[in-house]
């Protein structure tokens, strides 16, 4: 039996997928912040994080409308894993050991999720 | 005399940055829980734009996301102060919290499969806040 349907686990995959984005781009932005709070109002990077958070939220409502909270939850642990891919490449972060190990371990548990679901 | 006074307000400071975490982890699961409620009470098939009303109008799921924006700032008010490293792994408590709560309040089942998923991303949060020591 099944009781959290693959459809429930793409959403929720695809919330932490955008949700990266609204990291990174909140990182991108926080960096370029001035002192006012109207450098807050006008940063577009900031606005644009937000936005992606938002529709991570929408996406992954969607995916808990059915299936199992104790599975679909720690899914969104995926979000670290895109993290430390967008820390990488756009902001240059170097990949240490202990983020390898981290990230060959939430994936390697996200798959256990994914056994224990069916 | 003033170093000592100095490392005693940094312990204060840590352990004040260890509630809040542990605040933050409690209230950010009763979060997840409410978010399933309100979702699972959505209709048959809803849209994208009718799943974002319901998060401003559906009591449970605006709960539910209001509870998540206090564990935010709890957090950034805990990682302003404390070490990332030990409140990473206090952070992931959070995954502990849900598996329990999605086994009582939807009596959800577990499995050898689902509690070892678990323990390992506990596992993996924990280490990512290691951050850059190699």
């Amino acid at each position: 039996m099944n009781n959290t349907p693959w459809s429930s686990v793409a959403w929720v995959l695809g919330a932490s997928f955008f949700g990266s984005f609204g990291a990174l781009f909140l990182k991108i932005g926080a960096g370029k912040l001035g002192r006012s709070i109207a450098s807050v109002a006008t940063n577009w990077r900031l606005m644009l994080g937000v936005a992606f958070y938002l529709f991570s939220s929408v996406l992954f409502v969607l995916g808990v409308r059915k299936g199992e909270l104790s599975v679909l939850y720690p899914m969104v642990s995926l979000g670290s894993v895109w993290t430390l891919f967008w820390s990488r490449l756009v902001l240059g972060e170097p990949l240490t050991r202990p983020k390898f190990i981290a990230l060959g371990m939430i994936l390697c548990g996200i798959a256990l999720l994914g056994l224990g679901t069916r | 005399m003033s170093t000592s006074t100095v490392s005693l307000n940094d312990q204060a400071q840590q352990r004040r940055s260890f509630i809040l975490v542990v605040c933050c982890t409690i209230i950010g699961a009763a979060a997840q829980v409410l978010i399933k409620m309100g979702a699972s009470a959505l209709g048959p098939s809803p849209t994208m734009v009718q799943t974002a009303m319901a998060m401003l109008l559906n009591p449970a799921l605006f709960a539910g996301y209001s509870l998540y924006g206090i564990s935010t700032i709890l957090l950034v008010l805990a990682l302003r102060h404390g070490q990332l490293s030990l409140l990473y792994p206090v952070f992931a408590m959070t995954y502990v919290w849900v598996t329990i709560l999605s086994v009582v309040v939807f009596h959800e089942s577990m499995n050898p499969y689902k509690l070892a998923g678990i323990a390992v991303i506990v596992g993996g949060i924990a280490v990512l806040g290691k951050g850059p020591s190699t």
